[in-house]
């Protein structure tokens, strides 16, 4: 159930939200060097590394694209009439969590190695 | 041409059948494709600069799959927005709801839409 509540969750803050920063990325690209620099001064501190808004948007978006994206794939293995049994269920939408979880850690140690 | 049964047959009560639920399966399917894409470019860009960025997008290898992923992703959130309304929302404002993610989605991709076109056919410097 929770993981059903949980798609639903990120797919609206994604449509919302996500959808707007990221018309308004693209469009400060288009728009040129000033527009995105007002861009990038919301999100980054002086020195170019992210501010504590920077953080909870970039990290709330991308565990949201990769949660949605876990319980999608498991939806898509429901919709074949699969993991309807209660523990293998369960068992599926816990690894969503986990899943989605590492893969936002992974994503994030990649751009601060970098 | 067929019979009465034959020309209604698998539409369903609003007359258009598993078409919602199948469009929103075949974008989820594009979705990730072009998402798994995006934060790739994304991660593996050398700086995130406007110059670095622009760069990136002016290029036919990111402005095509940005454009395509834009109509993918919209069209599944619009398609995911409907049923969030058609849930918790009944008589009038069901109505209204409707018309303004239709609203929304239609005038965010053109904005997105035509930002990827303008960057992508504009100078390279």
């Amino acid at each position: 159930m929770t993981a059903s509540i949980v798609h639903r969750a990120t797919g609206d803050g994604m449509a919302t939200i996500g959808t707007l920063l990221l018309v308004w990325w693209l469009a400060a690209i288009a728009a040129g060097p000033a527009a995105y620099g007002v861009f990038l001064d919301v999100f980054t501190t002086s020195t170019g590394s992210l501010n504590a808004l920077g953080w909870i948007v970039g990290v709330g978006l991308t565990w949201s694209v990769f949660q949605h994206m876990m319980s999608g794939i498991r939806h898509l293995v429901m919709d074949t009439g699969a993991a309807f049994e209660l523990k293998v269920n369960q068992r599926l939408a816990l690894l969503t969590f986990v899943a989605s979880t590492l893969l936002t850690i992974a994503f994030w140690l990649f751009l601060g190695n970098k | 041409m067929g019979t009465e049964i034959g020309r209604v047959r698998g539409l369903g009560s609003a007359g258009h059948g598993a078409q919602h639920w199948w469009h929103q399966k075949l974008t989820a399917g594009t979705n990730f494709l072009l998402i798994v894409w995006l934060l790739a470019s994304i991660a593996t860009l050398p700086s995130y600069d406007h110059g670095t960025v622009r760069l990136w997008l002016h290029s036919a290898w990111a402005a095509i799959p940005m454009a395509l992923l834009i109509a993918s992703v919209f069209y599944h959130f619009r398609l995911g927005l409907q049923v969030v309304i058609e849930d918790y929302s009944h008589k009038e404002s069901r109505f209204v709801l409707t018309v303004l993610v239709n609203v929304f989605t239609l005038a965010t991709a053109g904005t997105a839409i035509f930002s990827i076109l303008k960057v992508a056919f504009g100078a390279t410097a």
